[in-house]
């Protein structure tokens, strides 16, 4: 759907990006990863041309996004900034409205879309005539998603979208998004610093170092076949956790405890991570899960320590650098 | 002049009719110079914020205009606008310019870049940025730019009666030449309270919440061209001749008070201040002014004086004023000063001032070619017989009599000279005089008369205005009550006159001003 084929971008003396070649499936969440000054902002603003390369092209559908003006490919592109950047003197309505009157919907569908879209991120109607200095941080990121969301483009950009909330409203709203219908469809492109919001929001992982994807492909395959010291590096840290993300119930199927009763009231789906089992222990409070692979027609109920016991077997076999 | 003391509320109502045109003009010029610099500051703001590297350029420029005195700045513009409503909104506009224009750069800049980015990213063309985003954010920066701009015009819109556009600065420029408090606070208080009320409302438009800034950037221009038109309200009227006076002048019974009242001469008055009046009379901006007889630029300009035929000006010679115990002490310093008596005419005393004012030579270099040429000039004795302590007052004139009389103090005796030249004012050498800081200084009869003992009106009017007359009252009261001594007369008049240029004179006939009323009068 998205392809970019060597893009290069200098600033004066730095190169920001030097030869970036990728491509984004439709309906696919891309994460560009890395520390700052990586080139991964320069990329996703090369997407919707707020940046214009010094070389390299970038289709979209086939359609190299040079074809169209900038305005007018902008308001087909989705973009939630960092700092949200809604603009102070106009309302939350206001806001959420710019791209559809930009494109001069009529009055009555802009303001149906825009209480639909409220509804679904949990925000009331009273806060249509607020201004976004009176809401707190999770709610105007959540205005901010609105506003990128209102016109239905296919192509969503996210420039580290939750780096400025604090680790609770986070994961609230990490749930939320992955929650989202709107968003089950969508093209999206995220850029992040934090590997864990990487590894958890995005189907694949572009790690950016010094202007060139370094590797790029799904949690996994970072995890468990790094290129290069750079990206085991890179994960190291949070190793534990990042495996708990990306290895599912699946991947262990075989060293699972097989049989088990039908107990199912409610079960788990196989593809469900390891991380997302755990705090289902946390909070079932109880002895044992049912987990169901839906694939293999089989039903495995699991308790906590079995859990833990297939996800060493599994490590084992894993091989080692 | 021990008349009623008139109150302030009195000579306000008295002159309501002055003090309306003149604050109503004083708004009108405000505003006009206030809209042409937004109109010019706005769009210049916007554009070095996108054209960063000439920002420095403009902003320097705005700032460097912003410190020219400004009645330095009037004066530039005479030359080229000439004089009135123009020259004084240009003015105006300059100084208006700078807090616009910086405002505006500041307020656009200080625009959060992420909102910025948010815009573009939305898909705003740069004029919708610009006027959907940038703009309504800048604006209580952009406002606050324009309330100093305002206040700073109420300002400086005083200037503008120097050049005879009017304003509140009629009453203040006048009021001081005459040393009339009434008349300056007539002026000043209204300047004042328009300062403090455009100030006020604008703060109250700067604190609007942005929903509403919208419909105040709507109604402001209205607003400041409704304002503008106000100047144009209070109307010219016809006349053939167009006279500029001082406001010292205005206001002086032996001024423009004595035209009316004893020649009935009516003509269309503007008042103008005195550093450019001869320049507009020169470049046919106004046809008769008010001057000084002996002044240098009357020659530079090619002047003529009009002969007051009915005497209203009273006469202003000059004549060195001596403590009676200095020339006790000083026995030869009568003879001596009196060598100068007689010498000077008024033409003379023209052309020594003219050297001075226009062709810059120095006061020393006047009074030693005048000396030399009139056969009076000694080489200084460098005696130590005690020293002679002479004062002046402080334009060109003065110099010039003090330098002549050290030079003829070193040359004719062996009494050693201090000066002490440039003393500001009548009172300051008055004061020196008496309190035995200085021995001498040069005065005029007038001002011995009327700011000095200031008689009744009566008693001005017993010396019917006459040269000796006045010499002798003068000279016989200062001795009583001072205990100082007029010497003789240096024989020239420095006193108030009417003139014209010399061509246009000769042209319409006039040569008194007499003459000037019957050709005013005639069809």
């Amino acid at each position: 759907m998205i392809k970019a084929e060597h893009l290069i971008k200098t600033f004066g003396q730095t190169t920001a990006v030097n030869n970036i070649s990728f491509e984004v499936n439709e309906g696919e969440n891309l994460v560009l990863l890395g520390t700052s000054g990586c080139g991964k902002t320069t990329t996703l603003k090369m997407l919707n041309r707020l940046i214009e390369p010094d070389s390299g092209t970038i289709t979209i559908n086939g359609n190299n996004i040079n074809a169209q003006l900038p305005e007018d490919l902008r308001r087909g592109i989705g973009y939630v900034l960092q700092n949200n950047g809604l603009f102070p003197h106009y309302t939350v309505e206001e806001n959420i409205s710019v791209v559809p009157n930009l494109l001069k919907w009529d009055k009555k569908r802009t303001r149906e879309r825009v209480i639909e879209l409220l509804k679904k991120l949990h925000l009331s109607d009273n806060y249509l005539t607020a201004y976004p200095n009176e809401l707190s941080g999770g709610q105007q990121q959540r205005i901010g998603l609105a506003r990128a969301l209102v016109a239905n483009p296919p192509v969503l950009l996210m420039d580290e979208p939750f780096g400025a909330l604090d680790n609770v409203t986070r994961s609230k709203i990490h749930q939320e998004f992955k929650a989202l219908d709107e968003l089950k469809r969508k093209t999206i492109i995220m850029v992040t610093h934090d590997v864990q919001e990487a590894f958890e929001l995005g189907d694949r992982i572009a790690l950016m170092d010094k202007g060139k994807i370094v590797q790029m492909g799904t949690p996994s395959d970072l995890l468990f076949n790094p290129i290069n010291g750079f990206v085991s590096n890179f994960l190291q840290d949070q190793r534990l956790q990042l495996e708990f993300r990306a290895i599912r119930l699946t991947d262990l199927w075989e060293h699972l405890p097989g049989g088990g009763k039908t107990t199912s009231k409610s079960s788990l789906p196989a593809e469900t991570d390891v991380w997302t089992t755990l705090e289902g222990f946390k909070f079932h409070n109880g002895e044992s899960m049912s987990v169901l692979h839906q694939q293999k027609n089989e039903l495995k109920t699991i308790t906590f320590g079995q859990l833990m016991a297939a996800f060493s077997e599994h490590k084992t076999q894993q091989p080692h650098e | 002049m021990n008349e009623h003391q008139q109150t302030l509320f009195e000579f306000m109502r008295q002159q309501s009719d002055k003090l309306a045109v003149q604050t109503l003009q004083h708004i009108g010029l405000t505003f006009i110079s206030l809209f042409i610099a937004v109109l010019i500051g706005l769009p210049l703001g916007i554009y070095i914020t996108r054209k960063k590297q000439i920002s420095g350029f403009v902003l320097g420029v705005a700032g460097v205009l912003q410190t020219i005195p400004s009645i330095a700045l009037l004066g530039f513009m005479i030359p080229v606008l000439g004089i009135g409503a123009k020259p004084a909104i240009v003015a105006l506009l300059l100084y208006a310019l700078l807090p616009i224009i910086r405002n505006t750069f500041t307020g656009i800049t200080g625009v959060d870049e992420s909102v910025k980015e948010a815009a573009f990213a939305m898909g705003m063309s740069r004029w919708q940025v610009l006027f959907k985003v940038e703009l309504p954010l800048a604006m209580p920066v952009i406002l606050a730019g324009i309330r100093t701009a305002t206040v700073i015009n109420v300002g400086v819109a005083t200037l503008a009666s120097y050049i005879a556009a009017g304003g509140l600065g009629e009453f203040i420029f006048g009021g001081i030449s005459l040393n009339n408090t009434n008349m300056i606070l007539a002026g000043a208080i209204p300047a004042a309270l328009l300062a403090i009320i455009f100030d006020f409302l604008l703060s109250r438009v700067q604190r609007l919440n942005f929903k509403k800034v919208r419909k105040v950037v709507i109604a402001a221009p209205v607003i400041i061209i409704l304002l503008s038109t106000l100047y144009f309200i209070p109307s010219a009227y016809g006349s053939k001749l167009t006279a500029g006076f001082t406001p010292e002048f205005m206001g002086r019974q032996d001024g423009n008070l004595g035209l009316q009242s004893k020649y009935g001469l009516k003509i269309h008055t503007i008042v103008i201040n005195d550093a450019v009046m001869y320049k507009a009379a020169q470049e046919k901006q106004l046809d008769v002014i008010s001057g000084y007889s002996t002044d240098g630029r009357l020659k530079a300009f090619d002047l003529v004086v009009l002969n007051d035929d009915k005497k209203i000006f009273p006469p202003y010679y000059a004549a060195p004023i001596v403590r009676e115990d200095a020339l006790k002490k000083f026995p030869l310093l009568e003879k001596t000063l009196n060598l100068l008596a007689g010498t000077i005419t008024d033409s003379v005393m023209t052309a020594l001032n003219y050297k001075i004012d226009y062709l810059h030579q120095t006061p020393e270099r006047v009074a030693k070619d005048f000396l030399t040429e009139n056969n009076l000039w000694k080489p200084a004795k460098n005696g130590h017989d005690g020293t002679v302590r002479i004062g002046s007052k402080i334009f060109g004139e003065q110099y010039i009599l003090a330098s002549m009389y050290m030079m003829l103090i070193k040359g004719y005796t062996n009494y050693d000279v201090a000066t002490k030249t440039g003393l500001g004012g009548t009172k300051i050498c008055f004061d020196a005089l008496t309190n035995n800081q200085i021995d001498l200084y040069p005065e005029y009869t007038g001002t011995g008369l009327l700011a000095i003992l200031q008689p009744s009106a009566a008693t001005i009017n017993t010396l019917h205005g006459d040269k000796d007359s006045t010499y002798n009252y003068v000279k016989n009261e200062f001795k009583k009550r001072y205990d100082i001594k007029w010497l003789q007369p240096i024989g020239f008049n420095n006193a108030y006159a009417l003139m014209m240029r010399q061509q246009q004179a000769k042209k319409l006939n006039i040569k008194t001003i007499s003459d000037l009323k019957r050709y005013l009068e005639s069809k």
